[in-house]
């Protein structure tokens, strides 16, 4: 099956074989967890338990705020220490409210949902393989860590026709699905089957860059039995395993601006989330692991592990002997849309698909300098943008005008930037431009709101005043009718005199 | 009454009301086509802006201001309450071109009171013009964040010196990336190795 043209994207240095051969291995538990409450997209989940609990392993620690949000569960048992702020695996380096867990070493189960082992069809309703999915906390494992069970909820509210499923894994280093898919191929097609099963939907592609002929041939052959489950070999440029630009590549539809792909049918999901909802609903575990790819030339020996969730990305880096050379950046998440790690005393939450220590000469970080004009990021864009003319009124400090040519259908892939000859960070500018933007519009109705409250301040003021007029005038008339009946008796003779003359 | 008097009158009448008819036909058609058009932008503008009149912009308030922004006297941002956002729509109302730098944004403020300075008199609460302060005589005050607009009135009116400005710490929610700064540019190496 041949795939549809791409406009733009790069051509990369993978460097996939740091670790593209090391089989995943497990992360010894570290002595302690720290568990973020938000590792996902939408709002911090709420702690259940308080300081001093005793927790096992898998037992729900954080249940999901009302509206968009993802429960957190416990990775190993141990006993619960601080519920505190903590440094977040985030580039700001700011702290957020964390369950911080001594482990016991004892790795004991809590009492776990009973698995479906049925085979298809299978013996649970969508809607309760939805609530399953969302109970065990699972989110988009790529690195977006959007709340799984609310795309698979999608179809209630669109019209959906296909489930793709995204093994590009089109950023350099990263190898964790690559190795997820020539492992446990068998455990992928079944998280596949059940969430095509959980979507209704009937068309199912599976796509794969060519970079990675062994992940290819596995997932080949797991699908073997389901020949209604279409395999695709996608070419290698990235950034094919952008949501947007993979469902162009795998079905000819494009995405239209600021809609979702759900508005023309499509829903993606990570190789790495429906392996974890194949585990949720095969034995019950809720999402308390990942793989995650260590990696870089200033790491000893670079891995993929099945980290427990909370494990400090320090013990991930001892566990793999360390770095060396000094690295020049560490990084969470690929080298092209990662982010810098404030500090390696953060935890590898849902979303960490890979730690990066990337030596200086890895590292494209040249002195900046003038635009040529030459183009080369308006033919590396994806999106179709000109980059060059959006960081220019970006600079100037023009959001409005980057706004009107397209700031917003910027997804970061960061292929400008990294074409650039001038070295100009033209992926910062959008990802300024953006927040900045977003901090606008917050203001904005926040503006919205503190003008309603004054108006009904100053409609209060208005009433109050009215009501004081209204009684002043009321005294006043009392007073002059206290007064006039006092006043009358002595009139009245007069009254009287004149009617007598 | 005799009938001349009578047809007099009528006469009167007629005239009298042909002569507003057409007065009135020819006003109408001159309203319409002879108007000189009404700028109610100003109140438009003045929808846009707080409506606390905190007088911090030097206008009386905020219908003035907006007269103001409108006549070009005073620049779509002079209203700091309202920052950034409320400059950008009276901008974009006004058709007049704002450049807005995250650096000349000042960063947003609210109110806080010391508690170990605020001696409850209530004062700041009467000023404030969005309610966000909430306390009663001789008990402690406290600002609501999310309420305040930084009008700054309540600092000027504490008679203790208890209230002040501070800035809003960034959370995850709200933190975006700074703009970049040029780097300088790197020193050409001239070895000749």
């Amino acid at each position: 099956m041949w795939s549809f043209r791409v406009r733009g994207g790069v051509k990369l240095q993978y460097h996939k074989e740091l670790s593209s051969e090391k089989a995943v291995v497990a992360m010894p538990l570290p002595r302690r967890l720290y568990l973020p409450l938000q590792q996902h997209i939408g709002a911090p989940a709420i702690p259940v338990v308080a300081v001093g609990d005793t927790v096992l392993k898998g037992q729900l620690i954080a249940k999901a705020a009302p509206g968009l949000s993802a429960p957190v569960h416990a990775s190993s048992s141990g006993t619960v220490v601080a519920i505190e702020e903590y440094v977040a695996p985030h580039p700001s380096g700011l702290r957020q409210k964390t369950i911080i867990i001594a482990t016991d070493g004892q790795d004991r189960w809590a009492d776990l949902p009973t698995p479906v082992i049925d085979d298809f069809p299978l013996g649970v309703s969508p809607s309760e393989l939805n609530s399953r999915v969302a109970g065990a906390g699972i989110v988009g494992m790529g690195g977006a860590a959007f709340p799984s069970a609310v795309k698979l909820d999608l179809k209630s509210r669109y019209q959906l026709d296909m489930l793709l499923i995204n093994g590009a894994e089109c950023e350099p280093y990263l190898t964790c699905d690559d190795r997820l898919m020539r492992e446990e191929a068998a455990a992928v097609i079944d998280g596949v089957r059940i969430l095509a099963y959980a979507l209704e939907v009937q068309s199912v592609v599976f796509a794969i860059e060519r970079n990675k002929p062994q992940a290819l041939a596995a997932i080949r052959d797991a699908a073997r039995v389901e020949p209604w489950i279409k395999v695709m070999a996608l070419p290698t440029r990235f950034p094919m395993g952008s949501e947007r630009h993979l469902v162009l590549a795998c079905t000819g539809r494009e995405t239209p601006s600021r809609k979702l792909t759900a508005d023309i049918g499509v829903v993606v999901h990570n190789v790495a989330t429906a392996r974890a909802v194949a585990r949720t609903i095969r034995s019950g575990e809720p999402l308390i692991s990942r793989v995650v790819t260590v990696s870089g030339r200033g790491i000893r020996e670079p891995a993929n592990i099945n980290v427990p969730l909370g494990t400090l990305v320090e013990d991930l880096l001892v566990f793999c002997g360390g770095l060396h050379p000094v690295p020049h950046k560490l990084i969470g998440g690929g080298p092209m849309m990662g982010a810098p790690m404030p500090s390696v005393q953060v935890p590898v939450v849902k979303g960490t698909s890979g730690v990066l220590a990337l030596t200086a000469d890895e590292v494209n970080d040249g002195a900046e300098s003038p635009c040529i004009r030459c183009g080369s990021c308006v033919s590396a864009c994806p999106c179709g943008l000109v980059p060059l003319e959006m960081a220019q009124l970006v600079r100037r400090g023009d959001l409005q005008g980057a706004h009107t040519i397209g700031l917003q259908d910027c997804v970061s892939c960061g292929s400008c930037s990294f074409i650039c000859p001038s070295h100009i960070p033209l992926s910062h500018y959008f990802n300024f431009a953006k927040g900045q933007l977003g901090a606008l519009d917050r203001d904005s109705r926040r503006q919205d709101r503190i003008r309603s409250l004054i108006q009904a301040r100053n409609e209060r003021a208005a009433r109050e005043a009215e009501t004081k007029k209204a009684a002043a005038a009321a005294r006043k008339a009392a007073k002059a009718a206290a007064a006039a009946s006092t006043a009358a008796p002595a009139a009245t003779p007069a009254s009287q005199l004149e009617e007598s003359t | 009454m005799d009938s001349t008097a009578l047809t007099h009158a009528a006469q009167a009448v007629g005239a009298i009301g042909l002569l507003g008819t057409a007065l009135g036909v020819i006003l109408g058609v001159a309203a319409r086509y002879l108007s000189t058009p009404v700028d109610d932008r100003a109140e438009a503008v003045a929808a846009l802006l707080p409506g606390s009149n905190c007088a911090q912009c030097g206008f009386a308030g905020c219908k003035q201001a907006a007269a103001a922004m409108v006549d070009g006297r005073a620049s779509p941002n002079c209203c700091p309450p309202g920052g950034a956002s409320t400059a950008q729509r009276v901008a974009d109302l006004l058709g007049v071109h704002l450049t807005m730098d995250a650096s000349d944004a000042a960063l947003p403020t609210v109110a806080w009171v010391d508690e170990e300075r605020c001696i409850g008199c209530t004062r700041c609460i009467r000023k404030c013009g969005s309610d966000a302060i909430v306390g009663a005589a001789k008990q402690m005050h406290t600002v609501l964040p999310e309420a305040c607009f930084a009008c700054g009135l309540c600092v000027a009116e504490c008679p203790t010196q208890a209230i002040a400005m501070k800035p809003v710490a960034p959370t995850l929610a709200t933190w975006h990336w700074p703009k970049p700064k040029p780097k300088p540019a790197a020193a050409i190496p001239l070895a000749t190795e």
